[in-house]
């Protein structure tokens, strides 16, 4: 049965015809964008207008972000900023260290059994002057039970006593950077990076694999896809063993389930060879709702963490260079073996040294295994400089730009990291625009929360949190960001041909908007109110989930 | 002290033999109960008729050793390690070959009494090392490595030019101050698996030389000394981290060379041509003592 869906306006993103009011659908395909009288032709069909007053986009495509977002949610938020909740439910942000506890004395009120963990996300002590939080402010949430709270970078976390308790850290005469120490000698309560996290994380109600996400979670996954008008979103960083795989089938199998997911195997904990193995075998049990078969390397680690790989003149404070967080030699196997059996591969990149590592190992590899169009995807490239953006114009590579970063993180940047002349320049997608780089632009929820709307504007307009415009010449215009946001993040996935733009023959992926991108404008993209998406014909409404 | 479990940190770039090493080592135990970690199990090949049994991250061995892959999460290994019913013997942890083994010895500090680091051992590739050396992308990791070791492994050594052989040899005298040198495999399984290393008092491992201030002397006896008294001293200091050179012995003058790691220490007969003089290297205050 052919449906023609009517709508105020489409944004086709399919420049031969860029507005239309009417889409026709059949069996979940496009069959045209247009005007009422050219779709008719297609035979019998049903005219739904439910959409009449509402603007269709493609379904938007986030191509950098994690599953974990729906997993965080079953904790308790405590972010400076407004969160809306997978049910909705916008939560205030904490303006203040004592809103932070509130919060959590909140939560912890709720719990019933003294010993559960109280798990909370998303601090970020940036917002509070760099108020330090420390162990004795948790504890007067609870001594007995153990509580922690991830910082937004997701590279800190803050415990009670009680954690450290268990976790045997509660002693004096720890010597490490990452365990500061109170005036006690104890520690005080801050743990940084994953090393010293890891053994805590599990005792206030973590994950052990963080980047793991349960059935619960993907569910609340799909409903912030749907409130954030996405239709196709990866899960960048996941082990993928054989019961992920089949809870992700099962989940995305469900007609009932919003989203196409496209998971990425991350290259950690597994030899080159096992890794290449094991996408191999992943790749054939894709699905339409399930992409697999794509690699994901993590090349160093980042920038605000100082474990960033830079190039001269290094971090702004001077501190020493980051970490690789793999092997060059390894680095080249995975790359010239994905080329020749047709693998897709995306290098976390955040330092421009480990960029430059990317693109001189490419080159070898195209050398060695010439290769078109495998768009292999630099995932945040913060760093790179324009030199680097033509070498990765040359090689064929797409990227994929960290918007939201430069808004949350730019001031820090600035004054701290890389200093003010790179800053200005991180995350530059008017470089990439101007050299002709394939781009996206991603959040890395939960890093920062989905919602490709707000990254677009993040991009246009490069405001940092504090108000500064952070590198004027890179910002780009609201067609670029459209772009970027639908077909853009789609063909640094392969799947531009399918999604990403309303045109004959490609899904039925629709973001549902109250408002019209282009009336909002690069001011304020960011409001634009999302009514749901359709999913290969099937709407959902973010009022419903 | 019985509690402690005693653990040597392998670290070194791709190619170093690291594998090897772990191999040669396991099938040499002797008795002990060695547990092994490595990134991951791909890179190591065992003979099928020593595998008892298998799961996902461990491999049990006939005679007792374990091998374990702790993929990203060494911490969470570490922390099953020290559930492990019986206890291992020794700990040999196998990085990967991009890591800090400084960082690593750092953080299994974070167990305390549990797990004691007892030294790095760094494996360098003759062949590889000097165009290692001189990797922009590359020369700092390995330098670090390098710097964090107590004992540096030359390998290869058959296969390297003597040009190879000289660079390399320079260049971990250069970064590797302090560590001993060995260049042949006897010596190493010698050095990492002398059954004293796993019985004796724990030795102190001090991760320190990122955090803490260190500073070097050179101390040279004006006579014949107490040799073994005088080590014992400086391993009874808190502040003393390493000291190495060479002591005329009481009575007789006869020279001895020292290697001192922490609260470690041997006196080895040493070539009387050589000049006495010792170095210490100290933490600036002794206020971060490690002891626990």
């Amino acid at each position: 049965m052919i449906k023609i869906l009517s709508a105020r306006k489409i944004l086709t993103m399919n420049p031969q015809k860029p507005h239309a009011t009417h889409v026709a659908i059949r069996d979940g395909l496009i069959l045209g964008a247009g005007s009422l009288e050219e779709l008719k032709g297609w035979g019998d069909y049903e005219l739904d207008t439910q959409f009449a007053d509402k603007v269709l986009m493609p379904g938007l495509v986030e191509g950098h972000c994690h599953l974990q977002e729906g997993a965080l949610w079953s904790h308790t938020y405590v972010g400076f900023f407004d969160r809306m909740s997978p049910e909705g439910d916008m939560q205030a942000g904490c303006k203040n260290l004592d809103a932070v506890l509130s919060k959590l004395a909140a939560a912890e009120a709720k719990l019933d059994d003294p010993d559960a963990p109280l798990p909370a996300w998303s601090l970020d002590p940036i917002y509070f002057d760099n108020q330090r939080v420390d162990r004795a402010q948790l504890d007067t949430i609870s001594t007995t039970r153990p509580i922690g709270i991830m910082h937004a970078s997701g590279h800190i976390m803050n415990v009670n006593s009680k954690a450290l308790e268990l976790a045997g850290l509660m002693k004096p005469g720890i010597n490490h950077e990452g365990v500061p120490l109170g005036p006690d000698g104890l520690p005080s309560g801050e743990l940084k990076g994953p090393d010293v996290m890891s053994p805590v994380s599990i005792h206030v109600g973590f994950d052990r694999d963080m980047l793991a996400c349960d059935e619960q979670g993907m569910w609340r996954f799909g409903k912030l896809c749907v409130r954030a008008g996405v239709t196709t979103a990866t899960d960048l960083a996941a082990r993928l063993p054989e019961d992920a795989v089949k809870l992700m089938h099962k989940v995305t199998d469900n007609t009932a389930y919003p989203a196409r997911i496209v998971p990425l195997r991350f290259h950690h904990g597994v030899s080159p060879e096992d890794l290449i193995k094991h996408v191999e075998a992943l790749a054939p049990q894709s699905t339409e709702k399930l992409r697999l078969g794509r690699i994901k390397i993590v090349v160093d680690g980042s920038i605000q963490g100082f474990s960033a790989r830079l190039r001269a003149p290094g971090y702004y404070n001077g501190a020493p260079n980051g970490l690789w967080y793999i092997a060059p030699e390894q680095l080249a196997y995975i790359l010239e073996t994905s080329l020749a059996k047709g693998i897709q591969v995306h290098c976390h990149t955040n330092g421009d040294e480990a960029t430059q590592l990317v693109i001189d190992t490419m080159r070898k590899a195209l050398r060695k295994t010439p290769s078109t169009d495998h768009r292999f995807t630099l995932q945040h490239c913060q760093l790179a400089d324009t030199a680097q953006f033509r070498q990765i114009k040359e090689l064929g590579l797409c990227v994929n730009l960290f918007a939201n970063h430069h808004h949350y993180w730019g001031d820090q940047h600035y004054d701290l990291t890389v200093g003010p002349e790179r800053a200005e320049r991180m995350n530059a997608a008017g470089t990439a625009a101007r050299e002709g780089v394939p781009f996206g632009i991603h959040s890395d929820a939960p890093i920062t929360p989905l919602g490709p709307l707000f990254t677009g504007w993040c991009a246009m307009n490069r405001k940092t949190a504090s108000g500064r415009t952070l590198g004027e010449a890179e910002k780009i215009t609201l067609d670029q960001a459209l772009y970027a946001i639908t077909l853009g993040a789609a063909y640094t996935l392969h799947m531009d041909g399918e999604v990403g733009s309303i045109e004959a023959g490609k899904r039925a992926d629709f973001a549902v908007l109250e408002d019209d991108p282009e009336e909002m404008g690069t001011e304020r993209l960011k409001d634009t109110r999302v009514w749901g998406t359709v999913l290969g014909g099937k709407p959902f409404a973010a009022a419903d989930v | 002290m019985s509690d402690t479990l005693p653990m040597t940190i392998i670290a070194g770039y791709l190619g170093a033999g690291k594998t090897t090493l772990i191999n040669q080592i396991l099938r040499n135990a002797n008795g002990q109960r060695l547990a092994v970690l490595v990134n991951e199990f791909g890179a190591l090949p065992i003979d099928a008729d020593l595998i008892e049994a298998q799961d996902e991250d461990l491999i049990a061995l006939a005679g007792g050793c374990v091998c374990c892959s702790y993929g990203d999460d060494l911490m969470l290994a570490l922390s099953k390690m020290r559930t492990l019913d019986p206890k291992p013997d020794h700990v040999l942890l196998e990085t990967s070959g991009v890591a800090l083994p400084d960082k690593i010895a750092a953080s299994v500090g974070l167990f305390g009494k549990d797990i004691q680091v007892l030294g790095v051992v760094v494996l360098a590739d003759a062949e590889g090392l000097p165009a290692q050396l001189q990797d922009n992308y590359l020369a700092d990791t390995i330098t670090r490595q390098l710097g964090a070791a107590d004992l540096v492994v030359l390998t290869k050594t058959d296969l390297a030019t003597q040009d190879q052989l000289n660079a390399s040899r320079f260049s971990i005298g250069r970064h590797a101050r302090g560590a001993t040198l060995v260049e042949n495999s006897s010596d190493i399984l010698h050095h990492v698996l002398s059954p004293d290393i796993s019985q004796r008092s724990p030795a102190v491992f001090d991760a320190g030389p990122h955090h803490i201030e260190l500073t070097s002397r050179t101390f040279t006896p004006p006579g014949p000394v107490d040799a073994h008294a005088l080590a014992q001293s400086l391993a009874d200091t808190d502040a003393v981290v390493r000291a190495k050179g060479h002591l005329m012995n009481e009575p007789d003058g006869a020279l001895v060379t020292l290697q001192l790691v922490g609260k470690r220490f041997t006196l080895t007969q040493a070539d009387p041509a050589l000049k006495p003089g010792i170095v210490i290297i100290e933490k600036k205050n002794n206020t971060a003592s490690t002891a626990a």
